[in-house]
């Protein structure tokens, strides 16, 4: 589609991240401080602006990655399309942090801004469907599609699809049971995750096909099979996020079974796990390839607490606790983030100039950083999340106030290690935005990364 | 079979079809379940206008019903029935707010509408793990099933 889109949308991208982190170590601090900072830095303007920067970074950086990965079509109208949609998104997203900032709610968790910027949100969207379906029928494909363009289509369709639902609260038959409400907002939300999982897993099987040379693996039955059973999960297992919610039965168990097929999914990982290994000794010299293996540990770490937060027997415990907080840390920094930045590299190498041997120096300690940071955090929100668990079973009237007193060591713990996630993410976003931004040509003897790839 | 189903254009398209029209299926199936019914309480109107100034508070970025939201404050399904507890506790936070909670100058019809909202949200049903028990399938269910829709 448009090269210069693709990279306004990521750089924009990588702002909101830098922003997310920061609003997020405030959080972390505030948790510290809650008496002190109640006023000055209110946790119900906090938390939304740093969920929605978050979400923001995911989508504007996902969206990039179609815009540099998709078959260019018709010059002016892709550019028309694609800076129309930015621009929505763009609008909506400073209109969102604006109205936080400012004390403006009216929506739910997660879209907490006033539902009438949905429409920014949702046309944008549209938008982008648009330009992708031109895209594709600009340079009709002569074979089956590879299985990440399945994932992008389904990423859009589930977005559009998923985000309407999502404001089914403003029809009275849903608003005025608070049951069904919850059950039809949980529902939307789990598949909205799952629409963005979907782009920017999309995006990393392209990076990866490009890397290792082979058009085999993304046309695969066995991955279009585990494609599937991805989708599958998207639309029947958001069920697992409410197991004490008094909807039918039907829902409950269906959420069960179907997420206990990610089985499937751990057992190919743990299948694959000695050849994983060796790819990455092969291309362990590729800064994108360093992305995808940390990527790696975490959506191994985290399928297996999923999996077991999927039982309702555990997840009776685990609910209502900083363990869910844990794996959505782990889900949108381990995986998300890392996959993400594994594109934002690639794209910087093939389509930029790539990074000088200093970039890349400081890319790797901002690597390092970060994940050695995030596993102490997702140990101590692990930590906090059991220690909660353990004390409201013995104790169920535990005064509110008393069991915060004694998560406080947790709280330290996550505190602490988010200025380390931040400072590794930083130095990471600040690298890659350099590489978006400067268009001089990197000195020969510096080239090493620009020409691996 | 994987290879005969998935190895060609068509096998593909015919799962993705199959796989959306079961979740559109299951979609209308949730929009039209059973829940229990909490909309004829006698001051339902109000409980809405509560759910608005919930909304319009950011209350969930702290607070939880059935263990979703915010983690700084507690959960609220039940703290008009809790032990200790009820009507008086809850106005008196909303009023003066707490040393965690600020105070977030809320008149008298506000409060009224918030508590008319936390007892529809108790009448529901329970969230705290104590009210649940296990089977060998390792689901879990409510000890008192009055709540429940019945299938």
């Amino acid at each position: 589609m448009s090269r210069s889109i693709g990279f306004l949308s990521i750089a924009t991208g990588l702002c909101f991240l830098v922003a997310g982190i920061l609003f997020g170590t405030l959080g972390g601090v505030f948790y510290l401080f809650p008496q002190e900072l109640r006023d000055l830095l209110p946790f119900t303007k906090l938390r939304p602006l740093h969920v929605s920067s978050i979400i923001f970074w995911i989508l504007f950086t996902a969206i990039g990655g179609l815009y540099l990965y998709l078959p260019r079509h018709k010059a002016k109208l892709a550019n028309k399309l694609g800076l129309g949609q930015y621009m929505l998104l763009f609008t909506a997203a400073i209109a969102i942090l604006g109205c936080y900032a400012v004390g403006i709610f009216g929506g739910r968790e997660y879209w907490e801004y006033p539902p009438v910027l949905g429409i920014f949100i949702a046309t944008s969207f549209i938008l982008l469907a648009l330009n992708f379906y031109k895209g594709l029928r600009h340079k009709p494909a002569l074979e089956k599609w590879p299985v990440y363009r399945w994932m992008w289509l389904s990423g859009i369709v589930f977005f559009l699809f998923s985000f309407a639902e999502s404001y089914l609260w403003l029809i009275p038959y849903f608003k005025q049971n608070l049951v069904r409400d919850m059950a039809v907002q949980w529902k939307s939300y789990g598949a909205l995750v799952g629409s963005w999982n979907m782009l920017i897993n999309g995006s990393a099987l392209f990076v990866m096909e490009k890397i290792s040379n082979d058009k085999t693996t993304a046309r695969s039955p066995l991955t279009f099979f585990m494609f599937f059973l991805g989708l599958f999960n998207l639309m029947f297992n958001w069920g697992h996020h409410f197991y004490n919610l008094p909807v039918s039965n039907t829902i409950r168990y269906t959420a069960y079974l179907v997420s206990m097929t990610e089985l499937l999914i751990l057992a190919k990982i743990i299948w694959n796990w000695r050849n994983s290994l060796s790819q990455a000794q092969k291309y362990k010299h590729l800064l994108p390839y360093r992305f995808f293996t940390v990527a790696d540990i975490w959506i191994l770490l985290n399928l297996v607490m999923a999996i077991l937060m999927s039982v309702p027997a555990i997840n009776l415990y685990t609910h209502g606790t900083h363990v869910t907080v844990a794996h959505a840390m782990g889900t949108t920094i381990g995986i998300n983030t890392m996959l993400l930045l594994a594109s934002v590299s690639y794209a910087c190498i093939k389509f930029r100039n790539g990074f000088s041997l200093s970039q890349v120096k400081l890319l790797n300690r901002g690597l390092y950083l970060s994940n050695a940071s995030l596993l102490v955090f997702w140990l101590a929100l692990i930590g906090a999340g059991v220690t909660k668990a353990i004390l409201q079973t013995d104790n169920p009237e535990i005064p509110h106030a008393f069991l915060m007193q004694q998560l406080a060591p947790w709280f330290i713990g996550f505190a602490a290690s988010g200025f380390g996630l931040a400072a590794g993410i930083i130095l990471m976003a600040g690298q890659l935005l350099r590489a978006i931004i400067n268009r001089r040509r990197i000195p020969e003897q510096n080239q090493r990364q620009l020409q691996t790839l | 079979m994987l290879d005969r189903v998935l190895g060609t254009a068509i096998g593909i398209k015919l799962v993705y079809g199959c796989l959306l029209g079961c979740f559109l299926f299951f979609t209308a199936f949730v929009y039209t379940s059973e829940v229990p019914e909490t909309a004829a309480l006698p001051d339902q109107e109000l409980a809405l206008r509560g759910k608005h100034i919930w909304q319009e508070k950011n209350c969930s970025a702290c607070h939880q019903f059935y263990g979703l939201g915010g983690y700084l404050g507690p959960d609220v399904t039940n703290v008009m029935s809790a032990k200790g507890k009820g009507e008086g506790y809850v106005r008196a936070i909303l009023e003066n707010g707490t040393a965690t909670m600020p105070d977030f100058n809320l008149s008298v019809k506000d409060i009224d509408a918030l508590v008319a909202y936390l007892i529809e949200s108790d009448r529901s049903g329970k969230s705290g793990r104590e009210h649940f028990e296990k089977d060998y399938f390792g689901q879990i269910h409510l000890k008192d099933q009055t709540n429940i829709p019945q299938q």
